[in-house]
């Protein structure tokens, strides 16, 4: 599956994002609850999980299996969340199997710090940011409105989102 | 915003080319030993009589232990560039340098007299080679965090400090061509602590840059 989303197939991997989503979001609430620290944040983790996976996904080895590696980084992101919520030492679950078994489904009241980052891009990144995740759009009716080329609108697309998970990394610091 | 519009974003975004860390990497270390020599070139040029040397164990030795220590030391750089990587067993072999010098040392204090034994540790130009293998290791060092910022270290300053590790092993080992001071004693004694100048800032890029 990931090396069908690798390779360019949008549709697996929407799938494959969604589904590593919702297993975050059950590792996420776990590792919170058992922290003693509120919801609140939970769905920051997730998206900040899935944006890392996203901007380092060439470090996986098409070679190696795929879930020992989306939980290093969930893990990674996960503690660095708790850290910030005044947990000098957190340890999420080991075991990463039980929450691929019990996925979680994203509630729809939940929204993220996302939005106020969205707020440090330029106007242009943010623009096309917005209109795809938000507003649903798609890449061509994007370039369409913003009268730009595909490519110009996926290559800034691309650089927008390095931009967010950088803000991401300073807002947490 | 919503997991589910982020998605949606993320997935309009397919990386065009894919990152190639390992070549990265390889790059950087052709850019940064160019830069290690011209170094190497300006400051020290290897030393005269070059080849009889050669003939030597102890001259030798220098480069057998700087090579056993910058390789595993620059796998391994590789290895915790990955988030899921496991590089216990590849760690050990940072031993195998360690006990190679050790023995060499052994080995000079039983082959040389006693009352030679702070001269031959105390050497000719300790100072110069604690300016110079820093000084070479640094165009490599630079070189590879740049590189490594593709990668998804989960400990970035461990990272960064192997980094510096294998930068000093290879700055060393170009560096043992010039050095006049062949003795293990000296070898053990101030190649280590440039190294460890090394990790130190390495380390400190790592932390600095290598987080994500």
């Amino acid at each position: 599956m990931m090396t069908a989303s690798i390779a360019g197939d949008e549709g697996a991997y929407r799938w494959l994002l969604e589904d590593i989503g919702r297993s975050v979001r059950a590792m996420a609430r776990a590792a919170f609850a058992r922290a003693g620290v509120g919801d609140a944040d939970i769905e920051d983790a997730v998206q900040e999980t899935l944006l890392a996976i996203h901007l380092k996904r060439h470090t996986w080895d098409a070679g190696q299996p795929l879930a020992p590696w989306v939980y290093a980084i969930a893990r990674h992101k996960v503690v660095d969340a708790l850290r910030r919520r005044g947990r000098r030492r957190a340890e999420p679950l080991e075991n990463f199997e039980e929450f691929l078994a019990a996925p979680e489904a994203e509630d729809p009241h939940a929204l993220s710090d996302a939005r106020k980052l969205l707020e440090t891009l330029a106007p242009r990144q943010r623009d096309i940011v917005t209109s795809i995740s938000l507003d649903g759009q798609s890449i061509a009716a994007t370039a369409k409105r913003l009268s730009m080329s595909e490519v110009a609108v996926r290559v800034a697309l691309h650089r927008a989102l390095k931009a967010l998970g950088a803000a991401w990394r300073r807002s947490v610091a | 915003m919503r997991t589910s519009e982020l998605i949606a974003a993320l997935s309009a975004d397919p990386i065009p080319e894919p990152i190639r860390l390992g070549r990265r990497v390889a790059v950087a270390l052709v850019i940064g030993l160019v830069g290690a020599l011209v170094i190497y070139a300006l400051i020290c040029g290897p030393r005269p009589h070059f080849d009889e040397w050669l003939r030597t164990v102890r001259f030798d030795l220098k480069f057998v232990d700087s090579f056993a220590f910058a390789l595993p030391a620059l796998l391994l750089t590789l290895r915790l560039a990955r988030p899921d990587a496991r590089p216990r067993a590849l760690a050990l072999w940072l031993i195998a340098p360690l006990v190679l010098l050790a023995a060499s040392v052994v080995g000079e204090l039983i082959v040389v007299p006693r009352d030679e034994w702070l001269s031959r540790l105390v050497g000719q130009n300790s100072m110069f080679c604690m300016m110079a293998i820093p000084l070479m290791a640094a165009p490599i060092l630079a070189a590879l965090i740049v590189a490594l910022r593709a990668g998804a270290p989960l400990h970035p300053a461990l990272t960064g400090a192997m980094a510096g590790a294998a930068a000093a092993g290879l700055s060393a080992l170009l560096y043992a061509s010039h050095c006049p001071d062949d003795s293990p004693l000296f070898v053990a004694t101030w190649y280590p602590l440039a190294t460890f100048i090394c990790v130190g800032v390495g380390a400190l890029a790592g932390q600095r840059f290598l987080a994500w």
